[in-house]
């Protein structure tokens, strides 16, 4: 690997979030039955015309803005040709010469500790295709058009990457954007967001590009990391072994970790694109970029540095935590209503070691927002100790409980931390120790963890620590 | 510009059109007598002759994001050759 460099880049497709399809007013819901969300315009009648939906230009000029690219203010929809039973139309309409977006770029942190700008081609509008069902139709195939038509914002990157992990952090970057813009939900096993990876390899300081491959639609981060390392290793091999790497489409199958090609070879595909004769170009002025600009949400690392100033997090911690959307506004809603600091360890060891934060979501979390903030505060005002805390957590979790104050009150888990209840029960446990307590006062002192231990013992963990730790040590050092 | 047998054969493959091999001389002539009436019509001379109108010059009028469109299902398979669990059947392809 050392005498090969790998050239790499992506092309990603998001599904756009909006309620309807791109050309036709249809539902994109999600799970919906087979063809129940197919109208005409999706299955290719002919007669029927498409019109385009406005929001998909407000959530691609949103992330233009988001990656600072160039907003075109004219696009131009065009076909690219092609047989295939789930694309009834026989082309799928998409954005060739004039797309709505060109000339980004996204930062990324590189193992190394340093920064990288990887540069981004182009983002362009097109519609998805349906899905085909291979399974259960001996010697047939099932072909649902419910996707077919839902809206998708291609991003292509330039060749900038030059490791399968520089790939999968820009591509969790990019799914990180989108999610904070809210126009993509972001859900990769439901198909939201698939990336195209284009790997070619050259000799180490060779600055001329090798012949790359296409492997298609990858829907994880994992499965990107794999596909792409298994590509560079199968070229390599195949150079060294005085081989010649052919120029195809390659599909990833993850079950066997390896990749094989996926078209036939026997005719280079030729999309035959040409401009889309039912569209017009789509114009858009200054002020329709402006209202967008206006309504961007804080990006995620204006959010990262705030919670660094607001709530005193280190940059890593900050970074943690503005990781995804929702865990950020979970996270904030926690840390205003608590203690931050608290807010911060409670999120990132209790949850975060539950839930990945690649797929936190703040509706499938069973402890609200505002139940860890009251058991936070339940610890700063010393009802409780954080060991019992973490109890308390572990019945929200399990949903034996949906209040904290209710299950504290109905378990009886006040700390107890009034001296004149804790008094006896250390002087009982002085008077019970006569041999530890001759040790202690010999100068064995750290037997004074011994005798708190068993005072929290004797109140089932519900005594004020501090507390107990003082009145032992006075009643050990007076006596 | 004059199409040959080469080129026939990689269209019919495009559109995925068979083409009986006794047929496409035929094919050629005919592809080559469109191209040789592009090639008359060039020849006219349309100096000073003003285009006509045009719809790119207008604008697309852009759609609200709304769902007015309900399930037609039942109506659309009811033309369709093969239909079964509310998907369409096609004979099978794998890539």
């Amino acid at each position: 690997m050392a005498d090969w460099q790998a050239v790499i880049g992506l092309e990603i497709h998001a599904q756009l979030n909006t309620r309807s399809k791109i050309f036709s007013a249809v539902s994109t819901a999600f799970g919906a039955a087979p063809n129940t969300q197919a109208s005409l315009v999706d299955l290719g009648f002919p007669g029927v015309l498409p019109v385009t939906n406005e929001a998909v230009y407000e959530k691609a000029v949103a992330f233009g803005l988001g990656v600072g690219a160039t907003i075109n203010h004219q696009s131009v929809f065009d076909r690219k040709n092609y047989f295939y039973p789930d694309l009834p139309k026989g082309y799928q309409i998409t954005q060739l010469d004039e797309p709505i977006v060109e000339h980004g770029h996204m930062d990324i942190n590189c193992a190394d500790g340093g920064r990288k700008t990887i540069h981004i081609t182009r983002a362009h509008l097109e519609e998805d295709a349906g899905k085909s069902l291979h399974k259960d139709y001996a010697g047939e195939t099932g072909i649902d058009l419910n996707r077919a038509g839902t809206p998708l914002l291609e991003i292509v990157s330039e060749p900038d990457l030059r490791s399968a992990e520089e790939a999968s952090t820009y591509a969790r970057q990019i799914h990180k954007l989108l999610t904070y813009l809210d126009i993509c939900d972001g859900n990769m096993a439901e198909g939201s967001m698939r990336c195209d990876a284009n790997v070619s390899i050259r000799p180490s300081g060779s600055s001329e590009l090798g012949t790359r491959t296409e492997t298609k639609n990858i829907n994880s981060f994992r499965f990107l990391e794999q596909a792409i390392n298994h590509e560079i290793e199968r070229q390599i091999a195949v150079i060294e072994s005085g081989g010649r790497v052919v120029q195809e489409t390659r599909l990833y199958d993850p079950d066997r970790d390896e990749t094989r090609p996926m078209r036939s070879k026997e005719t280079a595909m030729d999309y035959r694109y040409f401009p889309e004769p039912d569209l017009l170009p789509v114009v858009i002025d200054d002020s329709f970029i402006s209202a967008v600009r206006d309504r961007l949400p804080e990006m995620p690392y204006e959010k990262r540095a705030r919670f660094q100033t607001a709530f005193g997090l280190s940059e890593e911690d900050a970074e943690t935590l503005s990781g995804n959307r929702s865990l950020a506004d979970y996270f904030e809603y926690v840390a205003s209503a608590s203690d931050p600091r608290q807010a911060s360890n409670w999120v990132r060891v209790e949850l975060l070691g539950r839930i990945s934060k690649d797929s936190f979501n703040s509706e499938d979390v069973p402890v609200p927002a505002s139940e860890l903030a009251s058991l936070i505060n339940r610890i700063s005002d010393e009802t409780i100790s954080g060991k019992i805390a973490k109890t308390v957590f572990d019945a929200l979790w399990q949903g034996e409980t949906d209040s904290v104050d209710a299950y504290i009150d109905a378990k009886g888990l006040k700390q107890v931390s009034d001296s004149s209840d804790l008094a006896p029960i250390v002087t009982a446990i002085i008077a019970n120790n006569t041999k530890q307590v001759e040790q202690y006062r010999a100068g064995k002192t750290k037997l004074l963890g011994f005798f708190v231990g068993q005072v929290m013992k004797e109140t089932g963990g519900k005594a004020n620590p501090k507390q107990v730790n003082d009145l032992v040590r006075i009643q050990l050092d007076t006596v | 510009m004059a199409v040959n047998k080469e080129t026939v054969l990689t269209i019919a493959t495009l559109a995925h059109l068979e083409i009986a091999i006794d047929q496409v001389d035929d094919q050629i002539d005919r592809m080559n007598r469109i191209l040789d009436l592009v090639d008359e019509m060039q020849a006219v001379n349309t100096h000073e002759v003003r285009p006509l109108a045009t719809p790119f010059d207008q604008v697309q009028r852009l759609r609200a994001d709304e769902v007015t469109e309900s399930n037609q299902r039942e109506k659309l398979q009811s033309v369709a050759t093969r239909t079964s669990d509310g998907l369409y059947l096609v004979p099978r392809f794998v890539e």
